[in-house]
């Protein structure tokens, strides 16, 4: 059964391929079973292939396609690599896919372009999944490009309105800014080590390099740099917020499966490296928790419910930065496992709201939700209880939980991380429990003009089960991916105690909840109050606007460039050939006045000419 | 060799004044001819024979040229009703 593993990103790559050429000419219906059913065999092909994997007992299965390129000793395959953290994060790819896909077949059934919404997403996940399983950093990469491309395109998708297509450049670019890094670092890795091959890469770097080498860190940085941009981590982050331009399905992938959890898997990927070079995965940890805690300040005062949620996400994925900087791998993909769960739940339900509101996005103008749309209303009740960690019973409990306590006590742990992770599960309690109680409860705002069919409630049933109950999985999880990981070496630091830290996180859920409550369902006023005054209104403007990183990047990069183009208008270095042309033009008009169609004068110019050269032939 | 020299300056005058389309082909016909006699003389100056053959070729080319040169001056009076060599010259770039 092993042998079928080409065939998950290849299902939905030919099904990309088939819907882009011939879907306009499919059924609608046809269209929606070619799109989810794609997804579905995969992730059907991918729970075999989990059961062959785990039978066969090895830890690592590869499996090679055909070589790619063949030059001078640069020789990358098209090939597969399948160990614990491909297969945990390839399942987890196809089955959240497959509950989107699912909901978008309803989601998208009035859209006139709903072929090409699907060929874009099939395109994703396969992206996705080539990225997950390649086993050289070339083909990652290509499927790193191609997460960024469909990223683009359904950023763009509803392209008529200019400011979408603002959007999806700027997600595009931004991501393209990381991406440079992140093949420099493969160039770099090339020459110092000679192969792309990602495990003999590792081996050839632990036995090549000691720890702390200069060049094992500058690597390390630079693949940063690219995890940075997709994950959407500070500096980068400006571009998922906008990103909600598109179709909330498509938000709901792109936090949740595909695009944004790239980064974390490829720093898990090349762990190696991260620990070969100490000051980077310092920075990763740093990353992490500055991210995670401007973006849950961030989060708390955004009105538009999917940009609340966008931060979330930056939010979350700060969480698993902060777990691979202080080492703690398997904490990280266990949080991203919840995360893609009870942020595929969160963005299906806001999709759900929206649509059942006539398209509203301000969150000040929901309420009352509740009675209107019960099962929506517990979907989200579910997945913000998981986000921001209902102890002891929710999924994101447990992940977070081992995150926070490996901020503290994991090899590179310090007590300042622990001190932002607990700080940032405050704010993710508050800016969720927010959005709760501004959304679901008080008095009804919004007439609700459309219920949501059985396509759009199984995903949120399914993934609501899921957004819970992933938690049990935790210790048969983190003890499977230490075949592929590190195992988390953890030693108490300071009075600290493990179930100490837990406590401190159910008291930090208890917190959050409790101000939520108090701001936005018991006294409102209050919270007008603090917004009212001077310093209030300011700082809630400047978080309001991300931190002012976008401020800032105008100032920065987008002016000081748009202003060297507008010097350039003219395009000087294009001059000279012009030059040249008008040149020719204008000696070709003054020579084509001298064809005047009378043969003695050609004759007499003959004449001319060949006494003119006879004379030169003679005297000179 | 000064025959020679006269008659193509002849017939490069002609070419030039004349307007006629019959006299420029008669023109060319003295050049050719003047080229021809150089030919003659150069090769009994030598004592080489090629000089001879070289004028049997002009002498077959001078009968093809005739031919299609009378053929285009017929052809041209049929269009323009004269023979004046500025007539066709709407052909110009």
């Amino acid at each position: 059964m092993l042998e079928l593993l080409w065939l998950i990103p290849a299902i939905p790559f030919a099904s990309a391929l088939v819907l882009s050429v011939f879907g306009p000419r499919f059924s609608r219906r046809g269209v929606a079973v070619m799109g989810a059913g794609s997804i579905a065999a995969a992730a059907v092909i991918a729970m075999l292939v989990a059961v062959g994997f785990l039978r066969s007992g090895s830890s690592t299965y590869t499996q090679v396609l055909w070589k790619w390129i063949r030059v001078d000793g640069f020789e990358p395959e098209i090939g597969l690599h399948l160990d614990a953290l491909s297969l945990v994060m390839v399942l987890v790819v196809t089955f959240v896919g497959f509950f989107i896909h699912l909901y978008s077949t309803e989601f998208m059934a009035e859209d006139e372009d709903y072929s090409r919404f699907f060929a874009y997403m099939n395109l994703f996940v396969g992206s996705m999944i080539t990225l997950l399983l390649a086993d050289n950093l070339l083909l990652l990469y290509l499927g790193w490009e191609g997460v960024g491309l469909c990223s683009y395109l359904l950023i763009g998708f509803w392209y008529r309105d200019p400011e979408n297509g603002l959007a999806a450049r700027k997600a595009f670019i931004v991501t393209r800014v990381g991406d440079t890094a992140m093949s420099i670092a493969l160039l770099l890795l090339f020459t110092r080590l000679g192969t792309l091959n990602i495990q003999e890469l590792m081996q050839r770097a632990s036995q090549n390099w000691p720890v702390g080498s200069s060049v094992a860190t500058l690597a390390a940085f630079l693949l940063l740099g690219g995890a940075v941009g997709k994950s959407a981590q500070l500096p980068l982050q400006v571009w998922l917020p906008d990103a909600m331009a598109g179709p909330t399905p498509t938000s709901a992938l792109i936090h949740a499966a595909t695009m944004v959890t790239a980064g974390v898997y490829l720093i898990a990927r090349t762990h190696v490296l991260f620990q070969l070079a100490p000051a980077a995965q310092l920075a990763v940890a740093v990353v992490g928790a500055a991210t995670l805690l401007l973006a849950g300040c961030s989060a708390l005062v955004q009105y538009d419910l999917k940009r609340a949620l966008a931060y979330s996400t930056i939010s979350q994925i700060g969480y698993m930065f902060l777990a691979l900087g202080v080492g703690a791998w398997t904490a990280a993909i266990f949080h991203f496992l919840t995360h893609a769960f009870f942020k595929a739940l969160l963005f299906l339900c806001a999709g759900v709201v929206i649509e059942a509101l006539g398209g509203e996005h301000d969150i000040f103008r929901m309420g009352g939700l509740r009675h209107r749309l019960p099962l929506t209303f517990w979907a989200f009740f579910l997945a913000g209880c998981s986000m921001s960690g209902l102890p002891l019973i929710t999924a994101g409990y447990f992940s977070k939980d081992l995150i926070i306590w490996g901020a503290l006590a994991a090899e590179h742990g310090h007590a300042a991380l622990w001190w932002a992770g607990a700080a940032g599960a405050v704010l993710t309690a508050l800016y969720t429990f927010r959005l709760i109680f501004v959304v679901f409860f008080g008095d009804i705002r919004t007439p609700v003009i459309r219920t949501p069919g059985l396509a759009m409630t199984i995903p949120l049933a399914v993934l609501g089960i899921g957004a819970v109950l992933a938690g049990y999985l935790k210790n048969p999880l983190i003890s499977y991916l230490t075949s592929a990981l590190p195992p988390t070496d953890t030693r108490q630091r300071g009075f600290m105690t493990e179930d100490m830290s837990r406590a401190a996180l159910a008291f930090a859920f208890a917190i959050g909840v409790y101000f939520a409550y108090l701001l936005y369902r018991r006294s409102p006023e209050l919270a007008e109050r603090v917004v009212a005054t001077t310093g209030g209104r300011k700082v809630r403007a400047w978080w309001f606007s991300d931190w002012g990183f976008d401020w800032l990047y105008d100032r920065a990069f987008v002016r000081p460039f748009v202003w060297i183009a507008n010097i350039n208008r003219g395009d000087f270095i294009d001059g000279f050939y012009s030059g040249i042309a008008r040149a020719a033009d204008s000696l070709y008009r003054d020579l084509s006045l001298t064809e005047t169609g009378r043969v003695r004068w050609y004759a007499a110019a003959i004449l001319a000419g060949t006494v003119v050269f006879a004379a030169l032939a003679l005297w000179l | 060799m000064l025959l020679a020299a006269i008659l193509f300056t002849l017939g490069l005058i002609g070419l030039i004044a004349r307007r006629n389309l019959v006299f420029v082909l008669m023109s060319l016909e003295i050049m050719l001819n003047a080229a021809g006699v150089a030919f003659i003389a150069a090769g009994a100056r030598w004592g080489q024979p090629d000089g001879q053959i070289m004028f049997l070729f002009i002498l077959a080319m001078a009968a093809a040229e005739v031919s299609v040169g009378l053929a285009l001056v017929l052809q041209l009076y049929h269009r323009f009703k004269t023979l004046d060599d500025e007539a066709p010259s709407e052909m110009r770039g």
